[in-house]
């Protein structure tokens, strides 16, 4: 077993993290996309 | 700015493939659609979003349950071939982030289901999650082969959220549609572990083939199907649905029938030998969509 390069490590710590923050991101937006719906959806029914 | 040096000894942040491997996407397919098929069997005019909302929460539910049931049986997963590859047997995430993403995910379904349909849905749905994860993962499955019998409830809760979603009530038929699951589960997790008998047996899990053997299996395996052919032609025979699902109830379950009379007559016991088995397991996977695509079908266009 060869020892891994700490720099190529580091590099894919970064791009986890990368790609980890933007599906946070894309989640976060889809929440507050279906909150607004569901709002909406609720407010049509007691009308 | 701060260093990124990562011990050597703890593995890299987890993937966003891992942590979707983590939910046990082949098993939630089958959960979404039976809780889809129980909503739309209640027959009711619900707001789309609300319904894909609810839909969405058993499928986050379902995916917390098994992350959750993987973070507690990673080392039985190392032991078995089909489940060795999984994240955290093969090092790709360490145990804290599978916790934390699956009780994350359960609070956040249960919640979102609570706000957008009713609590009665939120608190079966948690119910289901609790019972998958404390039942049958942390108290059954290591300790009794009727694991599989008493565990499959947990599977069987979908179609009955669904219709509480739509309706905010427990009625007859998703209990019968909920009692169609349970009995369905024994026959079709047995055949799998005639087949990967000793992968269990390996791992330590005293699934009944290895604990009372394949000819006990397989007289199980009958018993239990014609249980779960009462239960499937039950809506019909009591008036809750209509020709279209009684006819294919009726074909299905004749057909599941034959087969686990196939798997009773047959002798194998290494699984070069258990076609009947596999294809009962193949078969098994089917019968449960095309009988819930039926009764939808059926609710929508006869009753």
């Amino acid at each position: 077993m060869t020892p891994q390069d700490p720099g190529s490590e580091q590099e894919l710590v970064r791009k986890r993290q990368r790609e980890r923050a933007r599906l946070m991101a894309l989640l976060l937006g889809g929440f507050v996309v279906l909150m607004f719906a569901i709002t909406i959806a609720k407010m049509s029914i007691n009308q | 700015m701060t260093s990124l040096s990562v011990p050597h000894d703890s593995p890299l942040p987890a993937s966003s493939r891992d942590l979707f491997a983590l939910t046990k996407p082949r098993v939630m397919s089958l959960v979404v659609f039976t809780g889809l098929c129980g909503l739309l069997a209640a027959r009711l005019p619900v707001h789309p979003v609300l319904g894909v909302t609810a839909v969405l929460c058993i499928a986050l539910g379902a995916g917390a349950a098994g992350a959750l049931n993987q973070w507690y049986e990673a080392d039985l997963d190392a032991k078995m071939k089909r489940t060795a590859g999984r994240p955290l047997p093969a090092g790709r995430m360490d145990r804290q982030t599978a916790l934390h993403f699956g009780i994350g995910l359960s609070t956040f379904s249960v919640l979102l289901m609570g706000l957008a349909t009713n609590y009665l849905a939120a608190a079966i749905l948690a119910a289901s999650i609790l019972f998958y994860v404390l039942v049958y993962t942390v108290w059954l499955k290591r300790r009794t082969a009727q694991n599989i019998v008493i565990g499959g409830a947990a599977g069987a809760f979908p179609p009955l959220i669904g219709w509480v979603a739509a309706t905010g009530e427990i009625g007859l038929l998703p209990l019968l549609l909920f009692a169609i699951i349970f009995l369905w589960t024994p026959p079709h997790f047995w055949a799998l572990s005639l087949f990967v008998k000793s992968d269990y047996a390996n791992a330590g899990v005293p699934m009944l083939p290895v604990v009372a053997g394949v000819t006990t299996t397989r007289r199980h395996i009958a018993l239990y199907t014609l249980a779960m052919a009462a239960a499937a032609i039950a809506p019909w025979a009591m008036g809750l649905a209509g020709w279209i699902y009684g006819a294919a109830s009726i074909m299905l379950n004749a057909m599941f029938l034959v087969l686990a009379g196939a798997v009773l007559a047959n002798r194998a016991t290494e699984p070069g030998g258990m076609k009947p088995e596999k294809r009962l397991f193949a078969f098994s996977i089917l019968y449960l969509f095309a009988l819930f695509g039926a009764l939808v079908a059926d609710r929508w266009l006869v009753a």
